[in-house]
């Protein structure tokens, strides 16, 4: 298994099959995207390219050579050398407060991956795509959103976003309700935005019987969000009559920051 | 990003830290639970990180299916509560 060899899987995408090192990435530009998140535009030479849905590792070593490494959804569709990562804050967080604030462009971090071959949307399937994010779970389904529209791939997609108010949506000006054959809910959790007329609330199985797919269809479902959401939205779709097979999920953890 | 020590994530989780070992990426890899008999892809297994590595539990009866604990010089894996892993793998012509 030398580590410089790459097979490629045949078919439907191709998989990196290679030991994965840290590589080099240089902040290009950076983003805000809300009061609490930025996106960081990332150059890295010898990146393998990515599947949407797939997360990154980033490693921080301080002066003293101590190591600190979280992991991070991947925002941007496969590009050779250019990866983005919207990063959100976390209080008291040991990585994600010199990411959002003082990361300054130029600056370097370690990046390891892609990571993550299950939680993944490959831009040469059809089926219909139901994404459900809750807050910044929706960064792995904008790459999906943006693979898709990369690739061409005619796929009919529903995104649900459950977000606490109008100021903490990520990639407003890209999400717009219905574009392109991507249908955009919002629901916000504690204030709604003017003029929606859905009051705030938690996302119910009511809500995803109202924007999601029917069952019938038997769409590919991706539910990427906090635990506790993730849970809910899972239990809440196999309630609705979805296939547990077809639902695939990704929890934030504890130990962001 | 939770505020509970039952907190979990999940086994995409393990994705980086297991590819320091393994050549493929083995999230995907369906895993039967020794505890119970179910099965499926590590990714689904619920994932506690604030131990001193990583523990990875069935979602379906919560028995332990793999501990990985990463050693400044060597990594600790065990997966005694997994009865076999399917690994998916490209197709041999021979």
């Amino acid at each position: 298994m030398s580590s410089a060899t790459t097979v490629t899987e045949s078919g439907a995408g191709e998989v990196p099959r290679r030991r994965l090192g840290w590589h080099v990435a240089t902040l290009v530009e950076a983003r805000r995207e809300n009061a609490t998140a930025r996106t960081l535009v990332l150059d890295v030479p010898g990146w393998p390219g990515h599947l949407a849905g797939q997360h990154a590792d980033v490693r921080l070593t301080a002066e003293d050579g101590y190591h600190a490494q979280r992991s991070y959804s991947i925002a941007s569709a496969p590009d050779r050398e250019r990866v983005e990562l919207t990063v959100q804050m976390v209080d008291d967080g040991e990585v994600s407060p010199y990411l959002v604030d003082d990361f300054a462009p130029g600056a370097a971090i370690e990046l390891r991956g892609p990571v993550g071959g299950w939680f993944v949307w490959r831009a040469t399937s059809t089926e219909p795509v139901l994404l459900v994010g809750g807050g910044s779970g929706v960064v792995p389904l904008m790459a999906m959103i943006r693979t898709r529209r990369a690739s061409g791939n005619r796929a009919p997609f529903r995104l649900l976003y459950s977000v606490r108010s109008p100021e903490d949506v990520l990639y407003a000006q890209e999400l717009r309700p219905a574009h392109d054959g991507v249908d955009v809910t919002i629901a916000y959790t504690r204030r709604a935005a003017e003029g929606v007329s859905r009051p705030a609330g938690r996302l119910t199985a009511a809500d995803l019987s109202s924007w999601g797919w029917p069952a019938d269809f038997a769409p590919q479902v991706f539910v990427c969000g906090p635990t506790g959401f993730v849970e809910a939205m899972a239990d809440a779709l196999v309630a609705l009559g979805h296939d547990a097979q077809r639902i695939k999920t990704e929890r934030f953890g504890p130990t962001g920051g | 990003m939770s505020d509970t020590t039952t907190a979990y994530e999940d086994g995409n989780a393990l994705a980086g830290p297991l590819s320091e070992i393994f050549a493929i990426d083995v999230t995907t890899a369906d895993a039967q639970c020794a505890g119970c008999g179910s099965s499926g892809a590590l990714a689904r297994l619920q994932v506690f990180s604030h131990a001193p590595g990583f523990v990875a539990r069935c979602p379906e009866c919560a028995s332990v299916v793999l501990r990985f604990v990463r050693a400044p010089d060597a990594g600790w894996l065990d997966v005694r509560g997994a009865v076999r892993l399917r690994i998916p793998l490209p197709t041999t012509t021979s």
